[in-house]
């Protein structure tokens, strides 16, 4: 079977059922995408399937061949996405584990609502769980890659943005 | 917790530099410093014997890096940042030429135990002692290369500087120099006046922060090593029971499955052994979850297979309310009460809980006859060496630990069951194994935060004055994980939070109840202070509103006059966190402060608290861990329906190395004593736990979670606790301001048992 990631091809020999995740994790050494809870309660593993987020652990790899995924390795090639940058400045990692998802989530969402509200940021990242609890650092970053991006989430689009 | 020793003999010595790159997997290095440090290890939890005198490094390499070596597990606390960042503001050198090492387990490290939020308190001073030695020792290089007097030299910037002529040498060009020279001796150490402090006290950036964005950091999950297995295992489901009957055929038959192994367990005491269970290895990962659900097997029966957590604690509840064991006592208690004219009585319960750390447990292995490596997300590395190696009968020092980031931990990864389970399967297989533990592993084989009951009954005189104060508390003791005949919590468990109740009642008794363990039970971020402030801090409100008081001035009154107090009474020796009451007093000034400002948070004023309006402040202010923190919480509460508006936190934290860290401790802590509070429950029935994943064991999310202060008092007072204080007082301080807003005082946890969660 053929998974295209971060932009380049891989045969793997796979069960159709397994889920991207342990493709990912066990197949490609792609480790960056984490294993939380493996039944879609925490978005721990969440990566991009041509753009859109998804869980990882819940997605047979059969569903996404031949679509483009994204995972935190490849999200960005200096690791200097908005989003990461925001999480630098407000130093919001604790332990680290949740936060590949946290970031792989809010790329996916500020793509789509470049300028969010605070129930919006609530609403889109409600499936990612942190349990060192840096939910206001999370709030505060993804407000300020907004802020300071504005015209990010119009890329697809190619239009202006207020901002 | 438990027995401890100290060796206060401190120096600093200069090691070999194979000793070092032995300890560290170093390469280069030229100045390199060990100081020996105070050891300390909890001798029930380990069986670790408490060696003294052990070491700790700083080297610099002739391109300029210096190398810390961080000897404490990062679970999200900050560590890695924390401690090597005294020592670079000692030694003047520069963040960014800093290089953070992670030492391997090793007892000349002293104790590695990462837990009792005890890395910076313990090792702040040898931090800097060390730091401040390697500078003296870059100055005197310099002086020697340029012959002047070292009082001439000065380092400054990662450089040494001659001050009359100007000139400088970097660090790197002096290292080889540095290295020769005598090591100072603590008397001749100039520390930095804290005025000049560049690091300490200030918000460094987390060391590990931009590999955490990147998906570069290596947790314990991530560990890949050529030819590893990878297993999953059905364990024994309840305590004590083994395994009977197995029937392997069609797990052995999934695509990637290579063996099916035994694991003999159901010993007790359960200590850190692993539990009994049959392990499926495979290639990867999914085809050992797809092997694991295909086995057929069957477990012996045990008497904990009648356990059920809840009736438990109905039966605790019941055994509270009788006479139990007195440990302290003070006046009579008894006959205050009866004398009363006012008396009131509270009994409260707490479910068992799980750490559910986002990273479940994971340790890969690689076992051969002579030594065993292991690379592992875990707390206590030498804990690891020993357990491993009683479990192949090698000694300690041939079981090579590497420590990974740990996706949190909590308490849960300093012990290590699971490493066993990974060494013992290597050895098995005779390949690298790493045993993955599933969100329903962690859920179901965890060391639980014991379930519990207090009773507590206050007398008032006539002034509404309290007069009596007595409280009796029934938990299974930690003590039975690792001790038969535990049945009653332990001293070491009464020391954090309950008969250090800092209360001036002229009588007052503090008692316990019995409490037999039936399945592991393990500390938890705060242990016991869990349970033992929720009473405390609830009983302390109802008396206020009994006695028709405001929750600020009654407290203050009840914690009485500014003292230092010791809670040692009798036989009951108070451990205080194993630290001197020299050094870290009871101290109920600061307590008192950080109530007064906890309160200006909050509006306690009955206008503000009204079940009108269906919103309502509460507070609780706690010590622990050396440590004091207060919590101001909003609530509004509405057709049986629970929102939290607002969360507050005041600490008093004795220095905070770095304000930032300690910020997100707090808010981390607010967090974890939400979930706790308002959804964490861990239920029993027929000796198992039934709960499984987040669906049926929650925490708290992103749109449940209020907004949030942390305010740090400034004190130069010696660094204390700052990991786990931040719990105990969150869920009282809900339950008070939940009773505020609705009058519904709720004493049995979790909140959600008896309100809907907005
Ligand atoms: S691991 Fe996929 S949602 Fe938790
Ligand atoms: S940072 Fe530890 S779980 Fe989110």
């Amino acid at each position: 079977m053929e998974l295209t990631v971060n932009g380049e091809k891989h045969q793997i020999d796979a069960d159709e059922n397994m889920p991207l995740l342990w493709a990912l994790r066990d197949l490609l050494q792609l480790t960056g995408t984490k294993f939380g809870c493996g039944a879609g309660l925490c978005g721990a593993c969440t990566v991009h399937a041509d753009g859109m987020a998804i869980r990882a652990c819940l997605t047979p790899v059969k569903a996404v061949a031949g679509q483009q995924i994204t995972t935190i390795e490849g999200l960005s090639s200096a690791g200097d996405h908005p989003l990461q940058e925001a999480w630098i400045k407000h130093n919001v990692p604790q332990c680290g584990y949740c936060q590949a998802g946290q970031i792989m989530t809010a790329a996916a969402f500020l793509e789509k609502n470049p300028s969010p509200s605070e129930a919006d940021i609530n609403q889109a990242m409600s499936g990612n769980l942190c349990r060192c609890g840096t939910y206001p650092r999370i709030k505060a970053a993804i407000k300020d890659a907004a802020a300071s991006h504005p015209g990010k989430g119009d890329e697809i689009n190619g239009g202006e943005v207020n901002g | 917790m438990g027995a401890k020793s100290m060796d206060n003999r401190k120096g600093i010595a200069l090691v070999s530099r194979r000793k070092f790159l032995q300890l560290a997997g170093l390469s280069g290095g030229s100045l390199i410093l060990g100081a020996s440090l105070p050891g300390w290890q909890p001798a029930w939890a380990s069986g670790l014997e408490a060696d003294t005198k052990l070491n700790l490094f700083v080297s610099v390499d002739s391109d300029d890096t210096v190398s810390i070596i961080c000897h404490r597990s990062e679970m999200g606390q900050g560590i890695r940042t924390g401690l090597p960042q005294v020592v670079a503001d000692e030694m003047e050198a520069e963040w960014a030429k800093v290089k953070v090492v992670q030492g391997l387990g090793d007892k000349r490290y002293g104790s590695q135990n990462t837990d009792g939020s005890r890395s910076v308190r313990r090792f702040y001073d040898t931090m800097r002692k060390m730091g401040a030695s390697a500078r003296t020792m870059l100055e005197e290089a310099a002086a020697q290369r340029w012959s002047v007097p070292v009082a001439e030299c000065e380092a400054r910037a990662h450089r040494v500087h001659h001050k009359p002529s100007g000139k400088s040498a970097s660090f790197g060009e002096l290292a080889e120099l540095a290295a020769t020279q005598k090591v100072p001796d603590d008397a001749s150490l100039k520390l930095k006046p804290a005025e000049s402090f560049k690091y300490i006290g200030k918000p460094v950036p987390t060391y590990d922060t931009p590999d955490m964005v990147t998906g570069k950091a290596v947790f314990g999950q991530d560990v890949v090593i050529d030819n590893m297995l990878i297993a999953s295992i059905e364990r024994a489901p309840v305590l004590g029971s083994k395994l009977e009957k197995l029937d392997d055929k069609a797990a052995k038959k999934i695509t990637g499955v290579i063996a099916v192994e035994r694991l003999d367990g159901g010993i007790e005491p359960p200590l850190f052994h692993p539990l009994s269970g049959v392990a499926v290895l495979a290639t990867n990962t999914w085809a050992t979850m797809q092997g694991r659900k295909a086995l057929k097997l069957s477990w012996s029966d045990t008497p904990h297979a009648q356990h059920d957590s809840a009736s438990f604690i109905e039966t605790l509840k019941q055994r509270v309310s009788e006479p139990g064991k007195v440990i302290t006592q003070h006046g009579d208690a008894q006959k205050a009460l009866e004398a009363a004219d006012k008396r009131l009585q509270a009994t409260y319960s707490a479910p068992y809980l799980a750490h559910a750390t986002m990273e479940p447990v994971s340790a890969t292995a690689l076992a051969k006859e002579d030594g065993c490596e292991i690379w592992a997300c875990v707390q206590d590395p030498q804990s690891v060496q020993a357990h491993v190696g009683t479990a192949l009968g090698l000694p300690a020092e041939k079981i090579k630990v590497n420590v990974t980031l740990l996706g949190g931990g909590f308490g849960r990864k300093s012990k290590p069951d699971f490493v066993v389970e990974a060494a013992l399967l290597s050895k098995k297989t005779g390949r690298p194994v790493k045993v993955v533990w599933s969100r329903e592993d962690d859920i179901h084989h965890d060391y639980y935060h014991a379930a519990s009951a207090a009773f507590f009954e206050a007398g008032l005189d006539k002034d509404g004055k309290v007069s009596s104060w007595l409280q009796r508390t029934a938990f299974p003791s930690i003590g039975g994980t690792f001790a038969p005949g535990a049945d009653h919590p332990a001293p070491f468990e009464l020391d954090l939070g309950f008969a250090d109740m800092p209360f001036a009642i002229d009588n007052r008794q503090c008692e316990t109840a019995q409490a037999e363990y039936h399945t592991r039970i393990g500390w938890l971020r705060s242990v016991s202070n869990i349970q033992n402030a929720f009473g405390v801090c609830s009983f302390a409100d109802e008396v206020a509103h009994a006695a028709g008081s405001n929750p600020e001035e009654f407290l203050l009154e009840l914690i009485g006059p500014d003292r230092k107090f010791d809670p040692s009474q009798g036989e009951y020796k108070y451990n205080n966190y194993g630290e001197s009451q020299e050094k870290f007093p009871v101290d109920t000034a600061r307590l008192k402060e950080v109530l007064r400002r906890t309160a200006a948070k909050a509006d306690l004023s009955s206008v503000a608290n009204g079940r009108s309006s269906g919103e309502g402040w509460g507070i609780a202010v706690h010590r622990s861990f050396l440590s004091y923190v207060g919590i101001a919480t909003k609530v509004r509460v509405q057709n049986g329906k629970l929102e939290i508006l607002e969360m507050h936190c005041v600490c008093d934290v004795g220095l905070a190395v770095n304000p930032d860290r300690v910020e997100s401790q707090m808010e981390g802590a607010m967090v974890f004593g939400l979930s706790l509070a308002l959804m964490g429950e861990i239920k029993m029935e027929k000796g198992a736990v039934s709960n499984s994943n987040f669906h049926d064991y929650p925490l708290l999310r992103i749109q449940q979670c209020p907004a949030m202060s942390v305010e740090i008092i400034a004190s130069e007072e010696p660094p204390a606790g700052v990991g786990e204080p931040g719990v105990p007082p969150v869920a009282p301080s809900i339950t008070n301001a939940i009773f505020a807003a609705s009058g519904t005082r709720i004493r049995d946890l979790p909140i959600n048992r008896h309100l809907t969660l907005a």
